[in-house]
């Protein structure tokens, strides 16, 4: 894709280094969660849903693409660079994503608590001065109205199935609450994003709105959970899991460095 | 009267099927948002139906030969923008009665703008009977942009392209 829009020039250094960040903590969050869904491709529960998460997971991975397009413009690189040609250091998505899908209570978890804090980013983002941003937003909040009705369908079913199920559920929820709130870890220049209106709210805002939605349903699930703040770090720490996961997603560009496809 | 230059570019992009559901064209199924020639150039800004849609490297290959050989300019940009989102309402009647002869239920419409769970309830007609009485058996299909059905009266599963 190309000419998504033009390159904010107008914008100096500091703001468009602030918006660039944000667009990379965004991208990589679709990217990798992408990349996790799509192992479900063959092996989930049913037939069905094999071909929902791996639609769900293509979606996910699109978005990435767009984003990483409106980045490149922004930055003056090269989209596909910017996806398969970091280092697992380089990587900006929150700490969330840093697991492993394990097995489907997990999936289902996660993606619950992901796609619900997306949805109040993505409202945010529609709301970007930057237009291009904010109609790519707009767009991916269409598609990403089917992603939270399937996880929203998921996680109900989960929750009303047996103890081991429930079991199974409530673990792990609690185990990821305090990683997921590292989505809305502070980015750096969220100051210079507000004066230009390029994030019309701080993470500390969307955390607070976003929290307000989810706590009384997951209060449901897991009685006692843990107040818990994003941390400076969300967005950097990285684990085992996911330098296994990008070996694996780099590996056939790695095999034949700078190839045209 | 002779056609315009634009004229041309809109009747070569009808003649273009998608490459996912050949039945429809792409002026027909509303992913062409505009066109404009200058005088070296021919611009055409092409609209995803979803934002992943592989399929969209494919139609803008077939746009940049197709116009290539119409010869209305010496350079042709097909650009991809979300700035006008693609919505199943950009559809044309034409579009939707072709859709259904191939056996894909339109898009349902409504005036409800937006998009929430409430507009992406399960309804669809069945391609085959007319019936309503169908069941939504998923709302992610074979491609980014189509959900499953089963129609209860003729007994047949069906496709329906996405409300988005």
């Amino acid at each position: 894709m190309s000419q998504l829009g033009p390159a904010p020039t107008e914008l100096d250094v500091r703001a468009r280094e602030a918006l660039a960040e944000l667009l990379l903590s965004v991208a990589d969050d679709e990217f990798i969660i992408g990349f996790w869904d799509s192992e479900w491709t063959g092996i989930a529960p049913m037939l069905e849903e094999d071909v929902a998460t791996s639609s769900i997971a293509q979606d996910e991975i699109g978005h990435a693409r767009a984003l990483y397009e409106l980045l490149a413009s922004v930055t003056d690189d090269d989209a596909d660079r910017i996806a398969f040609g970091r280092a697992p250091g380089d990587y900006r998505h929150a700490a969330l994503l840093n697991h492993a899908r394990g097995d489907w209570a997990f999936s289902v978890a996660r993606r619950w608590l992901y796609e619900t804090a997306d949805a109040v980013r993505l409202a945010a983002l529609a709301g970007s001065a930057w237009e291009p941003l904010a109609s790519l937003a707009a767009k991916m909040r269409r598609e990403e109205t089917y992603h939270r009705m399937h996880v929203d369908t998921w996680l109900r079913r989960l929750a009303d199935g047996s103890p081991e199920v429930r079991a199974r559920l409530a673990e792990a929820l609690e185990r990821l609450w305090p990683d997921a709130q590292e989505i809305f870890t502070p980015l750096a220049g969220e100051e210079e994003l507000a004066r230009h209106g390029l994030l019309p709210e701080p993470m500390r805002a969307l955390h607070a709105s976003w929290l307000s939605q989810v706590r009384p349903v997951l209060a449901l699930i897991v009685p006692d959970l843990p107040a818990a703040t994003p941390s400076i770090e969300g967005r950097t720490r990285r684990t085992d899991d996911f330098t296994w996961r990008h070996g694996q997603f780099t590996m056939v560009v790695r095999s034949d460095v700078g190839a045209s496809w | 009267m002779a056609q315009t230059p634009e004229q041309r570019v809109w009747d070569a992009l009808a003649a273009i099927p998608d490459p996912e559901i050949p039945a429809i064209s792409l002026v027909d199924l509303g992913v062409i948002g505009s066109v404009e020639v200058a005088e070296d150039r021919v611009r055409v800004e092409l609209l995803p139906t979803f934002v992943g849609c592989p399929a969209i490297d494919v139609m803008r290959q077939q746009i940049a030969e197709r116009l290539a050989d119409l010869g209305v300019a010496s350079r042709v940009e097909v650009d991809v923008s979300f700035a006008t989102p693609w919505t199943s309402e950009r559809i044309s009647p034409a579009g939707r009665e072709r859709l259904r002869r191939s056996g894909f239920a339109p898009p349902v419409t409504s005036v409800a703008d937006g998009l929430d769970e409430l507009a992406v309830l399960p309804i669809a007609e069945c391609p085959y009977c007319g019936s309503r009485n169908t069941t939504l058996e998923n709302p992610f299909g074979p491609t980014l942009c189509r959900a499953i059905y089963h129609c209860a009266d003729c007994r047949q599963p069906f496709e329906q392209m996405k409300r988005v």
